[in-house]
């Protein structure tokens, strides 16, 4: 009686065509220092774009510009990452209203990726020539984001309603930490900006500690806070932000910039006129 | 099904077994074996073997040293290991003048060029330094602790480097990963700028080694890996300029069967000029010569020296003309043997030598290896070692299978990994 169409269908809502939640039940939480068992890039150059933004490279090869400059074009890049997408509310969010910007969602749990993909999919065969620029993948951004991204190429990171990690002795599991800003620092151009927010104030405090004792961060002031169209996008766009929002909860923020270092915090000047080569 | 997990960890704790180290002074001044926790030095200038002394009273190492080395003007030596001490020693007397305690075992140490800082790596990935500035005053002067500088998130830091001109320290862990971060002046503060990462092994980094000639006094990076490579690479930019299939062009590689083989590279070390890099291979009896073209950024292979029955665990060389190798390890499971080290020397290394003659390096008898019989004495334990293919072949499976555990990820399967999931300890705590 019933044929596969409909059996595959059953996940998703039958008037939207978009996957339903109940079906991709995940853990709340997963250990971000267990080994990883899923195909990491070893380079940023080897991410497939194709895969990711089918529309963006319809070519089906591989976005290599290694070295390589006969290919003149300037290639995309992607330039948004929001870290531990969640359900990819934030992603669905941005698309539309940084249209021609590539973005991507890393989430560690993987069924909560395959819902995250199957959303996308759902998204972009409803509305098309839309929901491009986003993407997914599941991998652990804590250990593989110079994987994916090359030196300054993000121009924004989201750390939207992070795994707390209350006890002290797991606190090296928290994605916010001082070791890995120095790799946040390195992903993103100077001028990118960092977005955290929380529900749970005690992690609030945690990030921005981390983020003001940080030299190559600053906080941004309070008229960009006030002009950003993402800042009010961080506590309504992602589901977990609305749960928040329905039960009346408080929410922590701290939005930081990158900024070059100073000269004298590391004492060496004109490192970019440095080459090994000449 | 239980019980194979435990069998399986058991196993582990039994295989543990370190490779000997060798470090040479940089001008050949004295040189240095490390099996298990044992520290033998010998002084060549003197021509006497050393006595180690630490005035603090604590005893020298007691588990496995991981890490020896000798700073880039060897008036300085550090010895590390899985006791979680580092210990800095001054060469001319031999006195330990600092002892550090590390919260984790130490898998890599470096020294600073200016010889003011010592950085030493832990398991969980952190990199740690200690000032040796005499005149801070709110430092005791016995026992330290290491202030964090920058962390890979909780992988094994293999190996750890300063770029020559000291600007960078470079990171090698088992995530494939390569990182080089500026090295800053006030380094207790961390060290948050990362100029670059080295990204294309396939498989753990295992070492590091810095080639540099009077042309390029910056140098380049080499790295050596599981993936049995050697790769060269600008570590200003990060990219790769060559990688050169040492296990292949050994013959080591057996394609053929399903599951390839990789020997993993086990230690680089390049001559002071930058013309020659020597390369220790699992498996491969002897050192692979590399020459390095820098103007080009290219790899070469020079010739395989084959050495009868032994595989180096670790290389030195110095700017005389040895390449100095021990082959060794703290204990062999199985065996009435405690330890074993057995050190070698070739000489006749300089380029030309290599291009004309056919007969390359000579590996040198015992009576005629610097220091003399006096020396092998004190580096083996002893003069006579039994030199027997069964006991080295042993040695050498162990050192392999430690390295395999300690560093290569085990594929669970799924059924597997759902068990361990089932029998987690904050489970079982709430079923108590």
């Amino acid at each position: 009686m019933m044929s596969y169409d409909s059996k595959a269908n059953l996940k998703h809502n039958k008037s939207t065509g978009l996957p339903r939640k109940r079906f991709y039940r995940a853990r709340a939480h997963s250990n971000p220092l267990s080994d990883s068992h899923f195909p990491v890039p070893i380079t940023p150059y080897n991410v497939d774009y194709s895969e990711h933004y089918p529309e963006f490279f319809p070519s089906g090869q591989i976005n290599n510009y290694n070295g390589d400059t006969t290919s003149s074009l300037e290639v995309k890049k992607i330039q948004f990452a929001d870290i531990g997408c969640g359900f990819g509310g934030l992603l669905v969010s941005l698309a539309t209203l940084f249209p021609e910007t590539l973005m991507i969602g890393m989430e560690l749990r993987d069924k909560v990726t395959e819902y995250v993909k199957e959303r996308i999919v759902a998204l972009r065969a409803a509305n098309p020539g839309k929901y491009q620029n986003i993407s997914v993948v599941r991998t652990n951004s804590m250990k593989y984001i110079p994987n994916f991204f090359e030196k300054g190429q993000l121009s924004k990171m989201f750390f939207l309603f992070p795994d707390p990690h209350f006890k002290e002795k797991n606190h090296r599991r928290r994605v916010i930490s001082p070791h890995l800003l120095d790799e946040y620092a390195y992903v993103l151009q100077v001028g990118g900006i960092i977005y955290t927010i929380t529900d749970v104030e005690e992690l609030g405090e945690w990030m921005k500690a981390c983020l003001e004792g940080h030299p190559l961060f600053e906080a941004i002031t309070e008229e960009e806070l006030q002009t950003d169209p993402v800042v009010k996008l961080l506590s309504s766009a992602t589901e977990e932000g609305q749960k928040v929002a329905r039960n009346g909860g408080q929410t922590f923020q701290a939005v930081y910039k990158r900024i070059a270092p100073s000269e004298t915090e590391n004492g060496v000047k004109n490192l970019g006129e440095r080459s090994v080569l000449n | 099904m239980e019980e194979s997990f435990v069998e399986e960890t058991e196993n582990n704790k039994e295989t543990e077994v370190a490779p000997a180290l060798i470090a040479v002074h940089p001008t050949e001044k004295s040189v240095a074996v490390a099996v298990g926790s044992e520290l033998r030095v010998f002084d060549l200038h003197g021509d006497c073997s050393v006595s180690l002394v630490d005035d603090s009273g604590r005893s020298f190492h007691t588990d496995s040293i991981k890490a020896i080395r000798f700073g880039a003007k060897g008036r300085l030596f550090a010895s590390a290991g899985d006791d979680k001490l580092v210990k800095i020693w001054t060469t001319d007397s031999w006195h330990c003048i600092r002892t550090v305690c590390s919260e984790k075992r130490v898998s890599a140490v470096a020294i600073s060029h200016d010889g003011l800082f010592v950085c030493f790596a832990d398991k969980f990935g952190v990199v740690w330094v200690v000032g040796l500035d005499d005149n801070s005053e709110n430092q005791s002067s016995i026992n330290t602790k290491g202030a964090p500088i920058l962390a890979h998130y909780c992988s094994i830091i293999t190996s750890l480097e300063f770029s020559p001109d000291g600007q960078f320290i470079v990171s090698a862990d088992r995530d494939f990963k390569i990182r080089v971060t500026l090295f800053p002046k006030k380094p207790l503060n961390g060290a948050h700028e990362i100029q670059s990462f080295c990204l294309g092994h396939t498989e753990f980094v295992s070492c590091l080694a810095f080639v540099c000639s009077s042309d390029y006094p910056n140098g380049f990076l080499l790295s050596g890996s599981g993936d049995s490579t050697v790769r060269l690479w600008d570590f200003t930019s990060g990219s790769l300029l060559d990688t050169c299939e040492v296990g292949a062009e050994a013959g080591l590689v057996e394609s053929d069967r399903e599951e390839v083989c990789q020997p993993a590279v086990t230690d680089i070390c390049a001559s002071s000029d930058g013309s020659l890099v020597a390369v220790a291979i699992q498996s491969l009896h002897g050192v692979m010569l590399l020459s390095c073209d820098l103007s080009m950024g290219r790899l070469s292979v020079v010739k395989v020296v084959s050495m009868d029955i032994s595989i180096p665990t670790s290389l030195g060389m110095s700017s005389a003309d040895h390449l100095w190798m021990v082959t060794g390890v703290s204990s062999i499971p199985g065996t009435k043997f405690p330890s074993l080290a057995r050190v070698r020397v070739f000489s006749g290394l300089q380029k030309d030598n290599l291009n004309t003659s056919k007969c390359g390096p000579i590996l040198l008898k015992d009576t005629d290896v610097p220091g003399g019989e006096k020396l092998l004495e004190k580096l083996q334990g002893s003069l006579s070692i039994v030199e027997e293919e069964k006991v080295l072949e042993e040695a050498a499976e162990a050192v392999k299978t430690a390295m395999h555990n300690l560093l290569i990820k085990r594929p669970y399967s799924v059924e597997k990994r759902e068990l361990r999931k089932r029998s987690r300890n904050d489970r079982k705590l709430k079923s108590c």
